[in-house]
């Protein structure tokens, strides 16, 4: 492939392709969520080993969650997680199999509304569960 | 005859993407909201909720274990997956070494996660 050419054939340049369509970029931004879940599964287990070595260490971790870095952190990680919800669930039309109820496809808008539903759902409860079992 | 094509193992990856990824998008959010902002500034819910006995007593039950890792190795199973893919997209080559890269660490991840849950004790 990579072997000099006497021809010189064009090869159309793919560096930077999907900074030319704003289709692209979407899909690049919705695809870098990624970063910010795999950075909170690593803030989790950071927790995880704290919890585990006793509990001074354990509230060095409290301590540094509520240092100004880590609270901008986690709204930066919280916008990107609402994003990879509203992404996720407005994708998922198109990677499920074709949902029929009485003869008729459901749109996807109504399939992207159930989930984007699910989670507002999902986080009461969690909410409402965590504010009983501590308060 | 053509040969019988060995079985793939993208399912496998390609499932715990859509498992992972379904959790972070159905409790990503809240999870966030709660022990990153909430608690930390005791808005909401009140800043002991996280305490070393709350959390002590979370992590070793069975339940609280079980919810802790699912979230933990999900998470990180999906997004490996995805910056695997997206790194291919960048044109970097997805072949084996780089599975073993982002496979590898969240498979890491997820057994320092068992390990660390298994050691709190029930």
């Amino acid at each position: 492939m990579n072997t000099p050419d006497p021809r010189r054939p064009y090869v159309r340049p793919m560096a930077g392709w999907w900074r030319r369509n704003p289709f692209f970029v979407e899909y690049m931004v919705h695809e870098a969520t990624a970063l910010f879940v795999a950075a909170y599964a690593l803030v989790l287990l950071v927790g995880l080993l704290r919890l585990a070595q006793g509990e001074a260490a354990w509230n060095g971790w409290l301590d540094a969650l509520r240092s100004p870095v880590a609270l901008v952190f986690h709204v930066v990680l919280l916008a990107a997680f609402v994003y990879h919800c509203w992404t996720w669930f407005r994708i998922m039309p198109k990677t499920m199999p074709p949902l029929v109820i009485r003869g008729k496809r459901v749109a996807p808008g109504v399939i992207t509304a159930c989930g984007v539903a699910a989670t507002v759902v999902c986080s009461l409860v969690v909410l409402v569960v965590a504010w009983g079992a501590t308060r | 005859m053509k040969p019988i094509p060995r079985r793939s193992n993208a399912p496998v990856f390609w499932g715990l993407f859509g498992a992972g990824g379904m959790l972070a998008a159905l409790f990503g959010p809240v999870l966030v909201f709660m022990t990153g902002i909430a608690v930390p500034l005791g808005f909401i819910l009140p800043s002991d909720a996280m305490s070393w006995a709350h959390m002590q007593a979370f992590a070793q039950h069975w339940a609280g274990k079980g919810l802790l890792f699912v979230v933990v190795a999900l998470f990180m199973w999906h997004a490996m997956h995805r910056i695997l893919h997206s790194l291919h997209d960048l044109g970097v080559h997805a072949g084996a070494a780089l599975k073993i890269a982002c496979y590898g660490l969240a498979l890491l991840v997820s057994i320092v996660a068992a390990w660390v849950l298994l050691a709190l004790g029930f």
